[in-house]
């Protein structure tokens, strides 16, 4: 079978549109009739995804396939890269300037959350040229 | 519980009303949106004093039924728009979330 195919850009700095990618792929997978307890995983996982293309790196890129039995989100950004992802990963540790926090970011748990709710998750990330984060979701118990 | 019982608890102003008769089961106060977005359970009642537009957003994925914004703030105008585009539900309440949360 082959795979649902979605593609979408990531504004940079636009909290208006922030979300809408994680939004429009919540919908297809209710519409596909995935267990609830799968969509929250993802919905929540890309969100933050979404967000930090748009705090950190001035927008990116998300494409995501959908199969009957997983989904597979990669990231994809031009942005400053990460340049220690160990830390980047630690609960608490956050790089967002005060006005994003101002805004309810920067509590330092976007990256744990996309590991914590994804079944794989992938960072490769050059200092100065971008960063690519793949996240799989499995739907199988 | 339901949302109108909620609003009438609190003396609520309504932003956007869709379903007043959707039950509530559980709750979730806080303000980083992080920990929001992973910890307030579907079909929760969310307490904040977060007002903008990205409160939208969390209270959409996280299946949030019913969001109050509470010390009287108000959302701003791109929010209370999004939640009107959205259906969402969202009050504002005077009181703080302590208080809010004591009368419920």
């Amino acid at each position: 079978m082959t795979a649902l195919h979605l593609e979408f850009d990531v504004a940079g700095n636009n909290f208006v549109s922030a979300g809408s990618a994680s939004d429009e792929v919540k919908k297809t997978l209710k519409m596909l009739g995935v267990d609830p307890a799968f969509v929250r995983k993802v919905a929540i996982a890309m969100y933050e995804g979404e967000i930090n293309m748009v705090i950190h790196a001035g927008g990116g890129k998300a494409v995501v396939d959908i199969f009957p039995d997983r989904i597979v989100i990669v990231l994809e950004d031009h942005g400053p890269g990460i340049p220690d992802i160990e830390l980047a990963m630690k609960d608490g540790y956050s790089t967002a300037p005060d006005a994003v926090r101002d805004l309810g970011f920067g509590a330092g748990m976007g990256l744990p959350n996309m590991k914590k709710y994804t079944d794989s998750m992938n960072i490769e990330s050059t200092v100065g040229e971008g960063t690519t984060v793949t996240m799989v979701v499995n739907f199988a118990r | 519980m339901t949302i109108d019982s909620i609003i009438q608890a609190l003396g609520a102003r309504i932003i956007n009303i869709e379903d007043p008769k959707r039950e509530i089961t559980a709750g979730y106060c806080g303000d980083f949106l992080s920990n929001v977005i992973s910890k307030a359970p579907a079909d929760s009642v969310w307490f904040t004093v977060m007002n903008n537009q990205n409160v939208a957003a969390v209270q959409t994925l996280a299946d949030i039924a019913l969001t109050v914004i509470c010390e009287g703030v108000e959302p701003d105008a791109t929010l209370a728009a999004r939640v009107k585009e959205r259906g969402l539900n969202m009050i504002v309440t005077d009181l703080g979330v302590y208080e809010a949360v004591r009368k419920i």
